[in-house]
């Protein structure tokens, strides 16, 4: 069982790095599907790094005014693409309810218009209206960590909170929506509105973001296209002058998400082909041991008449057999510890596929062939007279 | 047995051996196991090779049992040219023309006797139900029918050379070859097993047994004597 052992970890390695790399896949996918993947950004910077960022710095920054006339000229166009713009202004802070507070809160800041993008309903409450929006009233919508850690006992909605030490009065609280790839949190953000936000935490000269909702997200790119010309038409752009702000969607993610997977792939790989390495090596060495101990029995199977296809095949087949039930131990460990996995960390989908089970089997079954085919080979090629006499 | 000994009237020719020598390469010295060796067996005669050890005696058995092939001289079986076969040539023809049993019987221990008698027929390509048609035939011919489903080790010794003779019976061969075939057991299991080979051969079965003993040559028709290489003496007897 020691010399499958090599074979059992190439194939929790490749499985793992299998199940990883789909887990980040489909977390990815829940996760865009969070942000809204039906979600446009207009932003000063685009996503990504940028090399002439002395392009980007000059631009003038975005003001929440745009998102006024963004909504005009939507509502006047007949075929648009899009639905809505929202400003929003975010930073983050400490959120404290009496001797309770939760540090780091992502807090944004938009308009009553909020709640036609975001894909979250809400657990207790509602968000605020457009006139408590435009008001500057001092309430605000918890994420439901927040309102948990605040309000551990009692319901949210109608308590005060001191958000940065101002306080604001809680009208909603969102449901549980998880984090994005594990690493950013939507359940800890509290959602102001912008007047207030602007009010109290300043930030006018920092700029926002505006967010813009399309119709359909098969038909993303004409959006794009169409967001575009409004913007240019916004921003009071001549023809032929480059755009002053940047088209970011959910899906520029990916693009970075590829290195990171990437990455994960080489190293699964050469963990892999080293552990494969180490026990094609291992069972190279049985096959030789047993064509070894077995040389009188190869003897007599040739003297009955065993060609040397047979014996070949049959010593091939036995490396193959050791290989591949190596393969099967390290995909049962590997698929139990991907439950495992599952059971710690619920937010990370790790799953095994049949693809990746197949994918398994054949390489350790290739392994077998690789590493047996020298020794039956040898078997086949004993001459029967020297092998009978072989004590 | 030697109440009811008759000899048999002789079949066709199946090995005709023609002036057969045999090098080995010993290091730097040159080994004439054989140094011109004529025989001419026929199918159902009863024969024993003897000689001393160094006599060449094992070296003329591997190439009646065409496990190897001679460096000079002819050798036909049954009509076919065995000396110019390449290696999966000559398995074919061990394999459906000559039944072998060791002196240390050879059976694969983790298989039971059937599984045993049948592994010739495997390599012949005899279908799975045939096989164990004619596997089950023959082990009832050497008395073993309560036996086939016990491993090696569950056997006797003599119940193991049985297991062997069957193995080597199942294909029908034209020889049956026997190295020292009572070498390992005790005197009276030896003349159990000796009996048997009494018996197929009076059924027309053909025997060649290869030995040192005296007394067990005995029971052959015909005594083939080797030294140094070449046959000293062929008489027949009984």
């Amino acid at each position: 069982m020691l010399t499958a052992l090599g074979v059992i970890i190439g194939i929790v390695a490749v499985t793992l790095m299998g199940m990883a790399i789909s887990g980040m896949d489909s977390s990815f996918e829940s996760s865009l599907a969070m942000l809204g993947d039906d979600v446009i950004y207009v932003q000063k910077w685009p996503w990504g790094p940028v090399e002439d960022w002395w392009n980007y710095a000059n631009r003038p920054p975005l003001q929440d005014s745009h998102a006024a006339e963004l909504n005009r000229l939507i509502e006047s166009a007949p075929n648009t693409l899009l639905d809505v713009a929202v400003p929003v202004r975010t930073r983050s802070g400490t959120v404290k309810h009496g001797d309770s507070s939760v540090s780091g809160v992502y807090m944004a800041g938009t308009s009553g218009d909020y709640g036609r993008i975001i894909t979250a309903d809400f657990r207790e409450g509602r968000l605020f209206t457009e006139t408590e929006a435009e008001s500057a009233r001092a309430v605000c919508v918890l994420g439901c960590d927040v309102a948990d850690a605040l309000f551990p006992s009692q319901n949210a909605v109608g308590q005060m909170v001191q958000v940065k030490g101002y306080p604001f009065q809680v009208v909603g609280v969102l449901v549980r929506q998880g984090s994005f790839l594990g690493l950013f949190s939507f359940d800890t953000q509290i959602i102001l509105p912008i007047k207030a936000f602007e009010k109290d935490f300043g930030g006018k000269n920092r700029g926002l973001e505006l967010r813009v909702k399309i119709k359909d997200k098969k038909q993303l790119d004409e959006a794009k296209e169409e967001l575009i010309g409004l913007m240019r038409r916004v921003r009071g752009q001549l023809p032929g002058e480059r755009d002053n702000f940047s088209i970011n969607g959910a899906e520029a993610f990916k693009e970075q998400l590829d290195p990171v997977k990437k990455g994960i792939a080489i190293a699964g790989l050469f963990v892999t082909g080293l552990a494969l390495f180490v026990g094609a090596i291992g069972i190279m060495n049985i096959t030789f041991v047993s064509v070894k101990e077995r040389t009188k029995e190869i003897g007599t199977r040739k003297a009955l008449g065993a060609k040397r296809r047979t014996i070949l095949l049959q010593f091939l087949i036995e490396s193959i057999a050791v290989s591949l039930i190596g393969g099967l131990i390290g995909i049962i460990l590997s698929s139990s510890l991907g439950i495992a996995i599952g059971h710690v960390f619920p937010k990370l989908p790790v799953a095994i596929s049949p693809a990746l089970i197949i994918i398994s089997l054949l390489v350790s079954a290739g392994t077998g062939i690789l590493a047996g085919f020298a020794p039956a080979w040898g078997a086949s090629r004993l001459d029967p007279v020297v092998a009978l006499r072989y004590e | 047995m030697s109440t009811a000994r008759t000899t048999r009237p002789y079949g066709p020719l199946v090995i005709d051996i023609e002036g057969v020598k045999k090098l080995y390469q010993m290091g730097a010295e040159t080994i004439h196991a054989l140094r011109g060796v004529s025989l001419k067996i026929h199918r159902n005669e009863y024969l024993a090779i003897m000689g001393p050890s160094g006599s060449g005696k094992s070296t003329l058995m591997n190439m009646l049992g065409c496990l190897d092939t001679p460096t000079e001289g002819h050798y036909e079986f049954n009509g076919k040219n065995v000396a110019a076969m390449v290696d999966d040539e000559l398995a074919d023809i061990r394999n459906r023309e000559i039944g072998f049993v060791f002196q240390t019987f050879n059976l694969l221990p983790r298989s039971d006797a059937l599984k045993n008698v049948e592994l010739p027929l495997i390599y012949a390509g005899v279908p799975p139900h045939e096989r164990r048609e004619r596997a089950t035939q023959v082990l009832r011919e050497v008395g073993l029918e309560n036996r086939m489903f016990h491993k090696p080790n569950e056997l006797s010794g003599g119940q193991r050379q049985r297991v062997a003779i069957a193995r080597a019976l199942v294909n029908r061969p034209s020889i049956i070859l026997a190295d020292e075939p009572t070498g390992n057991l005790d005197s009276q299991t030896g003349v159990e097993i000796m009996a048997l080979f009494e018996q197929l051969y009076s059924l027309g079965n053909t025997i060649i047994v290869v030995t040192h003993e005296e007394d067990i040559a005995q029971h052959a028709r015909r005594i083939v004597r080797l030294r140094d290489g070449l046959i000293e003496s062929d008489k027949n007897v009984g």
